[in-house]
């Protein structure tokens, strides 16, 4: 600690230093410099000579410069602005001929610790730190225990970004990652209750990412997802989808009596997000939404009817044990639907499920009366499919109106795709009715279907490099899309393609460079939806790869090649060509591409003697992490479709 | 980094425009930004928008629109961190945040963006460090008077106060390093609480929320120290044993979590829960704290409705009785009772408890205002209106008692002033600060509750 009369000291050596003639004596001013050191370490404060001492560095004497640069790295967190004075001459040093000068001026370099960084300078070494890899397991939890105070801190956009880095750092250690998203669970939740809505909204994304991969991890907060009036509708959406996700047998009666409530919003739209999200919490709480969806039928208002009747029809397929409840709930549905969608939804429920629905041939009939007056041509292939299907259940009562229906369709429709629907029926009935059975009477329902729809909880590696940057805010969807249009955007601050990191190049060991580039790719596979490829073009293609990657997985019993396109589909791979169902070997050509345009074309080989599946791929542009990602998908595909089977 | 940033008013007429570093579009963007804005869909948010590779992300605040571009995949956290602290720094050296002030303000406004912001990195954003490079003085509409006693308010919430302080007071700007010392000295100390309270139609309680902040303005010479004292029962956590410090005297006054500025030195807050601090000028935020489903005192109204639906002629009547369960020395403030209703209703009559309520049906809603409601009084409405059937319905055969369709949730909307709903209190506020003149600084304590969405469900 300074004492009284530091000052008169801190004068007499500043003279001294600024004396020529002493400056011209080495010995004597390598004297002074020592008792600048000793005052020093005796704890006066000798920060007033920094200038001094600064130019005192500029020297050939070694013992000088190592005292120089002793006193610079005490005093530079105190002067910093003088201390960036210093930085010359070390910048100087390191190209000295003398390695031990450029070693020394490395080294002190290094530890010249200036003021602390305010929290937008933390934010940017915090991000800058994510292309950093560690060396060594050791190396990796130093650096983590370094960070542990940046979690604490009072900016959101500090502790997101220590969040991130904990998250990239720990992608191996997957308790840390846990452990870190136990920790920022205070903040997020704060930040999603904060006065400012862009920051709530910003939090709420993040929230439904977490979500994904820790699915109970908010459940005990549900509360403070609830929407409150005033709050603008692009938050209550967020939130209503939160509370689908975070929904348990705890908090389901709470969640659900809450949404009821939004059911009856003023606004439409709110309130058919509402009961949408009560129709996908029905996956797994089937009984009691069925029974809160039917009460909601009872108000007799348009906006409601239509949604949950198209709830309805959904719920029918993935959760057959519904359908009984359903269909007591139908009756009476169809004056309050004007819309396409809510028509459609009510047409295909009477036709699939139509022999339990004691009235619905008199529902389809005044349909069938009215299609004349009927706008959408949608609905009128809906209604020509569902009564077909009603007339195999229950011909005497169906047998008239589909005559009348298929003539009309046939003589005066004026849309084509309507007209050639009802011609195809009608000859499909010449051939006889056990032609049509056999074509239309397909299953009723595939619970499978949802598994795949909502895969289980992603891990969160998968979407660690998307923490606290834009891709949760606009989701990950709509992502892709401005990413595709805009390609080289999607290198995220961790990219090196951006200028920066030129600069900051060599602060990087050459063998990690490789390295650093893969990690965007790791996980972060993106399947273009919609890829249109021509089967000429694929077979092209194919014949002129080789095949990047080969495997066989286990395969037994019988194979359903339907269900197994869906499912590829889901995940955006298109079926370019298969052998018909029964076909032994079966084989079967599919096609996907990542956002990045790189091609991953495979062929499946099941042989049932063998009972497995060889799987190869070939692939246009040679990239082993994503060549890796896409085999795994296509393993979880075929692996989820086989415990289905069994 | 950040391409450009702009602050638009809330018509959408730029006020600021200033481009960082020339990789992106031109001034247009701003007119882009506004058009993307009022033309975007409902339910897509218009927090970050995108256009041909560039980010839009705004936040709204005092009804102007701050907004930067970016055509990196950013920190969405920090770029509204900086959006609402940059808020906070016009704020403090305008006086005010608001299109007049910043429109008079233009120079001053680019010179303190020209310092925070190099080449779109952020320089930094403390209030203490710019006053050395900022030249221009605020201009401000009147002069300040700490007797215009006209207008009251608080500069943390935007809403109107009891006479505690002139607003005007508040919304000065700082100093700048240069002008004069002779001016006031004062600090401002305003623990401000949201209450957010959801009640089922039963009566039960499912959430309350309190969100409080200690927020401090000061025009003091920065760096000189203060003392902030909390209520000494004052503790943290959720923990059964809970400890406070002086036991025998009631339960402690207890928040779930806590988070402390870092410029707040906490060495006497285990001990005697002061907090310490040498707060630069302008506006910090000290604290804040939240609170969840234990509130030490009633929640401060509570509302019986009772509905009576005739579903065949269509006659709705709504009888309303609201008990304010605040100390009898307290009074709520600006109470407005919002009570959805269905579709098309036409009001018949309304018979209110006391003359100066007032209510009245509007964008299909029952609007009903208490200007003043004593703590431990009970106000009563009673409203007939008509509801028109839908055609097509059956008029019998229904039940009476069930509300109509789009009846409800009443929401509450009050002020209550010198009241923390978690019972926290600022005990004292010592400067260590001595002027050199024979004017003691001011300093001005206050404390208001208010709703941020207080729901019964009917």
């Amino acid at each position: 600690m300074p004492y009284l009369g530091s000052e008169d000291v801190v004068k007499e050596l500043k003279k001294a230093l600024c004396n020529p003639h002493i400056q011209a004596d080495r010995l004597r001013y390598r004297n002074v410099i020592q008792r600048v050191i000793r005052y020093m370490t005796q704890g006066l404060d000798m920060s007033g000579v920094f200038m001094e001492m600064v130019k005192a560095s500029a020297t050939v004497d070694i013992v000088q410069k190592k005292l120089v640069y002793l006193y610079m790295c005490t005093y530079a967190p105190l002067k910093p602005d003088l201390a960036l004075l210093a930085i010359n001459t070390l910048c100087k040093d390191c190209s000295d001929p003398n390695p031990m000068v450029r070693g020394l001026a490395l080294r002190s370099m290094c530890s010249l610790r200036m003021s602390k960084l305010d929290q937008w300078g933390q934010a940017e070494v915090l991000n800058f730190l994510l292309r950093y890899q560690p060396r060594s397991e050791e190396e990796l939890f130093d650096i983590l225990n370094l960070l542990d105070s940046f979690l604490k801190s009072g900016s959101p956009g500090v502790v997101m970004g220590a969040t991130k880095l904990f998250l990239i750092l720990a992608k191996k250690f997957p308790h840390v990652q846990t452990d870190v998203l136990v920790r920022v669970k205070g903040p997020l939740l704060a930040a999603c209750s904060s006065e400012s809505r862009e920051l709530c909204f910003v939090a709420l994304c993040h929230v439904r990412q977490i979500l994904h991969s820790l699915p109970g991890h908010f459940s005990s907060h549900y509360k403070k997802f609830f929407c409150s009036y005033s709050e603008p509708h692009y938050i209550k959406l967020q939130k209503v989808e939160v509370l689908c996700e975070l929904v348990n047998d705890e908090n389901v009666q709470q969640v659900l009596e809450e949404l009821r409530g939004y059911c009856t919003d003023v606004s439409a739209d709110f309130a058919q997000a509402a009961i949408f999200a009560i129709g996908s919490i029905a996956r797994t709480y089937t009984d009691q939404c069925v029974q809160i969806l039917t009460e909601l039928l009872g108000l007799r208002q348009e906006h409601i009817t239509t949604v949950v009747v198209q709830t309805f029809r959904d719920l029918v397929w993935l959760c057959p044990q519904c359908t009984e409840a359903v269909c007591q709930a139908l009756p009476g549905c169809e004056e309050n639907i004007q819309d396409s969608e809510g028509k459609q939804a009510l047409i295909w429920l009477l036709g699939v499920h139509g022999e339990r629905i004691p009235n619905a041939p008199y529902v389809l009939e005044d349909f069938v009366e009215n299609v004349k007056s009927e706008t959408f041509p949608a609905v009128k292939m809906e209604l020509l499919t569902a009564l077909l299907r009603l007339f195999l259940s229950r011909p005497a009562e169906c047998q008239d109106m589909l005559g009348r229906l298929l003539y009309y369709c046939i003589e005066e429709e004026k849309d084509m795709a309507v007209r050639d629907r009802g011609l195809f029926y009608y000859r499909l009935l010449l051939v006889g009715i056990d032609e049509v059975k056999r074509i239309l009477c397909s299953p009723k329902s595939d619970p499978t279907l949802g598994l795949l729809e909502d895969p289980a909880e992603r891990p969160v590696n998968s979407w660690a490099s998307d923490f606290n940057t834009l891709v949760p805010v606009y989701g990950k969807s709509r992502w892709a899309t401005i990413s595709k249009c805009h390609g080289a955007e999607r290198c995220g601050p961790e990219l090196p393609k951006t200028s920066s990191f030129a600069a900051s190049g060599p602060l990087i060991p050459e063998e990690n460079k490789e390295r650093v580039q893969e990690v965007p790719d790791s996980g972060a596979l993106m399947l273009v939806p919609n890829l249109q490829l021509t089967a000429d073009y694929f077979e092209k293609t194919w014949l002129s790869l080789k095949v990047a990657h080969q495997q066989v997985l286990p395969w037994q019993g019988e194979f359903h090649p339907d269900t197994l396109q869906m499912a590829l589909q889901v995940v955006n791979i298109q079926t370019i060509a298969m052998s018909r169902a029964g076909a032994r070997p079966w084989k079967a050509y599919l096609s996907a591409q990542d956002d990045t345009g790189c091609l991953f074309l495979t062929e499946l080989l099941w042989k049932p003697e063998n009972s497995e599946m060889q799987i190869s791929v070939k692939q246009n542009e040679t990239r082993t992490e994503t060549l890796k990602s896409f085999i795994s998908v296509l393993e979880t595909v075929i692996g989820t479709i086989e415990e289905i089977k069994s | 980094m950040i391409s450009q940033f702009f602050i638009l008013s809330s018509k959408g007429d730029p006020l600021i425009y200033k481009d960082f570093r020339g990789d992106s579009g031109g001034r247009d963007v701003a007119e882009l930004f506004y058009r993307k804005l009022t033309g975007l869909p409902g339910d897509e948010s218009p927090v970050v928008m995108h256009h041909e590779g560039r980010h839009f992300i705004h936040i709204r605040h005092s009804g102007l629109y701050l907004v930067v571009t970016t055509s990196e995949n950013v920190s969405p956290f920090g770029l509204l961190e900086l959006l609402s602290r940059l808020a906070t720094l016009l704020g403090d050296y305008c006086g005010s945040l608001g299109e007049g002030t910043i429109s008079r303000n233009v120079a001053l406004v680019y010179e303190l963006l020209d310092e925070v912001l190099d080449y779109g990195y952020v320089q930094t954003t403390s209030t203490e460090m710019l006053r050395n490079f900022i030249q221009t003085e605020a201009v401000v509409s009147k002069p300040f008077s700490l007797f215009d006693l006209s207008s009251v308010g608080l500069f943390g919430a935007e809403t109107q106060q009891s006479k505690v302080a002139p607003s005007s007071a508040a919304s000065r700007p700082v100093l700048s390093s240069r002008s004069d010392q002779s001016q006031k000295n004062e600090v401002f100390l305003d623990v401000v609480e949201r209450l957010s309270v959801l009640i089922a139609s039963n009566g039960s309680l499912l959430k309350v929320d309190v969100q409080g902040e200690i927020r401090l303005k000061s025009f003091l010479p920065s760096g000189s120290e203060m003392r902030i004292g909390l209520t000494e029962e004052f503790c943290v956590g959720k923990s059964e044993l809970r400890v406070s410090l002086f036991p025998g005297y009631g339960p402690g006054i207890r928040v779930d979590e806590v988070s402390f500025h870092s410029f707040v030195n906490l060495d006497e807050f285990e001990s005697h829960r002061i907090l310490r601090l040498q707060p630069p000028q302008g506006e910090l935020t000290v604290m804040r704290y939240q609170l969840s489903d234990d509130l030490p005192s009633p929640l401060p109204f509570r509302l019986f409705p009772s509905v009576q639906w005739d579903r065949g002629s269509g006659r709705l009547q709504v009888y309303l009785k609201l008990r304010c369960d605040l100390p009898l020395k307290s009074q709520a403030l600006n109470v407005r009772l919002h009570l959805p209703l269905p579709r098309g209703v036409i009001s018949l009559s309304q018979e209110l408890s006391s003359p100066e309520q007032k209510a009245e049906l509007a964008e299909g809603a029952l609007r009903w205002d208490l200007p003043r409601v004593q703590g431990g009084s009970q106000l009563s409405g009673l409203f007939q209106m008509d509801v028109p059937r839908p055609p097509g319905l059956p008029s019998h055969g229904l039940s009476t008692s069930a509300p109509p369709l789009g009846l409800g949730p009443a929401s509450l909307s009050f002020e209550l002033p010198r009241h923390t709903c978690s019972g926290l209190q600022v005990r004292f506020l010592r400067l260590a600060f001595r002027p050199c003149g024979n004017a003691n600084p001011h300093k001005w304590v206050r404390h208001l509750s208010h709703s941020d969405a207080y729901v019964i469900r009917i």
